[in-house]
This record gives C-alpha cells, sequence and structure tokens, in this order.
C-alpha cells in the first residue's frame, strides 16, 4: 500500500491503496465518478478519458502510480467550467449524442483539442478524437457539434 | 501484491534496480496492457515495479551541433511538437498513436517494447539512433538496431534502464513514411515502410530503408543500401527491380490477425519500389 497524493477536480486528495490499481478503478471504485466509463480496456475507444495536467489520457492505461503529484479532471469536474458548457450545448445543437457512452470521453478530447488549438481544420478535429470510437457511428455529427463550439466559444480557448 | 517503487529521481531508480528487478514502467499503455487483469483488479505485474514516470530529470529534449538527445521520460506528443525532432520521426508519430497515448506513452517505451510492428523503430533504426544505458555500475550506449535482437527482447540486464535515444543529425532531401493498417489512426500497423535519401546533383549521396512488421525485428540492411550510392537517379530507377530482388530473403512476415504474410511480402516490395521510383 502507497500512499498517493493528487488533485481531482480541483481538490487535494490522498489515498492510500495499490499503486498498480488503473487510474479509471479509482476514480469509479473509490470516488464514486462513473463518467469515465471502461470500453475496451486497453487504451483503444477513450471512453475512459480523463484531463491529466490538460492533456487527455485513458484512465484505464494509466496506473495510479504516476498520477502521485498530478492533476486529475473527469468529465464531473470539467462539466462545472465555461468550456464545458459551450462544448455541451454545441453537442445538443449538432445531435452529437446517441447512446451517450463514448460521450464523456469525446467531450473531453475535445476539451484537450482546443485549448492546444482553439481553432482547428477538419483534418485536425479528426485526429483530435482518433482516440475515441463512437459505436453509434455518430462521428459527422460529433466533428459539427466541435465547429459549433469552436464558433461559440471563440476566446474561451 | 508485488511491490512497487515510485522513483522521483534518477538515482533512485538506479538505485531499486541495483536492490532488485523490477519490470519498468514509464507511460504504462504497454506494460498496463500486456499485463491487464480483470475489471477493478490491480495489474497483474509478476514481479516488483518500477515507476520511473514522474522523474522530471529524464523528461527533456536537447540538441548539439551533430545529436539529438531525447529523454526516457519525454512523451510522444512533447516529442512530436519540437522543432529538434527529426521529420521521419515526426511522420511517424503523427500517425502511429492518438493524442490520449501520445500525451502518455514514450519512445523509450516503444525502444523497449522491443515489438517489430513498433512504427516509431523505423526512424530509429533509419537514422542510426543510439539508446543510453544506465546501472549503477556503468553508462553504455549502443544503436537501438543491436539493442532489440527479437520480439520482445532486448539487451538490457535487470539492473539497468534505457535513460536517453541519441539520434544523429542528418539531412536528407527524401523522407516518406507509409503505415499499412486497417484504419487511419490508432490502429497497429499490418506493416510500415521509412524511406531516406539524400540526393544531390542527381547522385544518391545516402539512401535507407526500413520495413516494420515484416521480420522478428524491423528490418534494414546497410549492406544493401552501400551498393547504390554513387548512382544516378535514372541509374537507381534502372535497378529497382535488382533493388527488390536484394531485399526480398529479408522479409519475412509472418500470418496473425491483423495480416498474412503473402499480403505483407509483396505490400513491402510494392512500398520499397514506390519509393525508389519517386526519388
Amino acid at each position: 500500500m502507497t500512499m498517493i497524493n493528487f488533485k481531482l477536480n480541483g481538490i487535494k486528495k490522498t489515498i492510500e491503496t495499490d499503486p498498480n490499481r488503473r487510474l479509471l478503478d479509482v476514480i469509479r471504485e473509490d470516488f464514486k465518478l462513473t463518467g469515465p466509463k471502461e470500453g475496451c480496456g486497453e487504451g483503444e475507444c477513450g471512453a475512459c478519458a480523463v484531463l491529466m495536467n490538460g492533456h487527455i489520457v485513458n484512465s484505464c492505461s494509466v496506473p495510479l502510480a504516476n498520477v502521485d503529484e498530478q492533476a486529475i479532471v473527469t468529465i464531473e469536474g470539467f462539466s462545472k467550467t465555461p468550456q464545458y458548457e459551450v462544448i455541451k450545448d454545441a453537442f445538443a445543437e449538432a445531435g452529437g449524442v446517441q447512446c451517450g457512452f463514448c460521450t464523456p470521453g469525446m467531450i473531453i478530447a475535445t476539451q484537450s483539442l482546443l485549448s492546444h488549438n482553439p481553432h482547428p481544420s477538419d483534418e485536425e478535429i479528426k485526429i483530435g478524437l482518433s482516440g475515441n470510437l463512437c459505436r453509434c457511428t455518430g462521428y459527422n455529427l460529433i466533428i459539427k457539434a466541435i465547429k459549433i463550439a469552436i464558433k461559440k466559444g471563440e476566446g474561451l480557448w | 501484491m508485488v511491490k512497487s517503487v515510485i522513483a522521483k529521481t534518477h538515482q533512485q531508480a538506479l538505485q531499486a534496480l541495483h536492490d532488485r528487478p523490477h519490470a519498468i514502467v514509464a507511460g504504462g499503455t504497454d506494460m498496463l496492457i500486456q499485463n491487464r487483469s480483470h475489471t477493478g483488479m490491480a495489474i497483474g505485474y509478476k514481479k516488483s515495479v518500477l515507476y520511473i514516470n514522474l522523474i522530471e530529470s529524464l523528461n527533456y529534449i536537447r540538441d548539439d551541433e551533430n545529436h539529438i538527445y531525447i529523454g526516457a521520460n519525454t512523451r510522444l506528443e512533447t516529442i512530436l511538437r519540437s522543432n529538434k525532432t527529426p521529420a521521419i520521426l515526426k511522420k511517424i508519430i503523427y500517425e502511429m498513436a492518438s493524442p490520449a497515448i501520445r500525451y502518455t506513452a514514450t519512445l523509450a517505451g516503444n525502444i523497449a517494447n522491443a515489438s517489430p510492428a513498433g512504427d516509431s523503430l523505423l526512424a530509429l533504426y533509419a537514422m542510426d539512433s543510439l539508446v543510453e544505458i544506465q546501472s549503477v555500475k556503468q553508462t553504455r550506449k549502443l544503436l537501438v538496431s543491436d539493442f532489440i535482437q527479437g520480439v520482445r527482447k532486448i539487451d538490457l540486464s535487470s539492473d539497468e534502464m534505457i535513460t536517453e535515444i541519441i539520434i544523429p543529425k542528418e539531412q536528407f532531401t527524401c523522407v516518406s513514411f507509409k503505415k499499412v493498417a486497417p484504419r487511419q489512426s490508432d490502429a497497429i500497423s499490418k506493416l510500415s515502410f521509412a524511406g531516406l535519401a539524400r540526393v544531390k546533383n542527381g547522385i544518391i549521396e545516402d539512401i535507407r530503408i526500413a520495413l516494420g512488421a515484416v521480420f522478428i525485428t524491423v528490418v534494414r540492411h546497410r549492406e544493401i543500401e552501400e551498393k547504390y550510392l554513387g548512382s544516378t537517379i535514372d541509374a537507381i530507377k534502372d535497378q529497382a527491380d535488382n533493388i527488390l530482388k536484394d531485399f526480398d530473403p529479408y522479409i519475412k512476415p509472418i500470418d496473425d490477425q491483423r495480416s498474412n504474410r503473402h499480403y505483407r511480402k509483396q505490400v513491402a516490395l510494392n512500398l520499397i519500389k514506390d519509393f525508389i521510383i519517386q526519388l
């Protein structure tokens, strides 16, 4: 057992546990935050995506040991930001949500993309989403949503 | 529960390896998947784990007149964004993984994983890159192509770790990377190709070809390349079929879930030919 200190959604947390546990399991089981989901469990689908120090990572592929002294933001934490409001409304307007399982990961991927590149090209949007699978195959509507968010959120990123 | 060490300094990591063998984990994108357990369970490592992800002194890209130096903890995304990174390596990293993987995974990890389908290895083989290996007792450097000895086989003792990747600075006029995979992004290669050439006044001054996923290691044969140095562009294009004959015996792919050996071999030869005739 090891003490791991990290920021979760802006709040300092200390947890004494096995550092070989996956960040995804700790978020969901210990902190009861179920926005990040397990899809493939091997870093391919992005359903478990969270922000680590502002960058997208797959929480199924991050050992808790690597989170020590780092800042993690899940969709629950991100939902309290103005950027989330813009992205959420854009997804609703474009119909970018179907079954919803991939949506938290898609929104995290959108935030990671726009925070590094506020005006991405179509190609850059596709690359930005390339680690997030939507099994409803609603990609075009998700891309449309991101374009709406870029326009309506001008200046936020 | 296996024991774990979360190293915060380079010395701490080397000492842990000196004290007893550990599985080394940096970003963890391969190690977690290869050792995954059931959902909710800790990763099922068979031996003690040394986490090196938080060692900041191994997170850098530097250069001098002749070389680029990449720390073992440097993320693929950092390497992709650096203006020091060679064009061939940038092309490969852009295609090899999703942003989430690029923000997590390291180049050193891709080397240590020693997969014949490891895309970044093509750039490292083609550029004659070196790895620096350290233990408490010694530091040594060797070519990535010597460090990797087979599928998941590397020249690394239990008390050693990769600390740096060293890439010689070279100028090339032709830089080509082709990844053949079932989808454009976030896919493991069926096979891959990297070609580099420096052509001056119509003469081939340097040519390098590396192929992935067609043998137990990345394939590069300097003796074939050397045969064509000094050729004119027209002469090497005329020799394209002979170059394919040169490579033919070294392209020995396998059948697996991603592709089959006949397809892999034919496409590998086609990609070599395409590179030559487009010089």
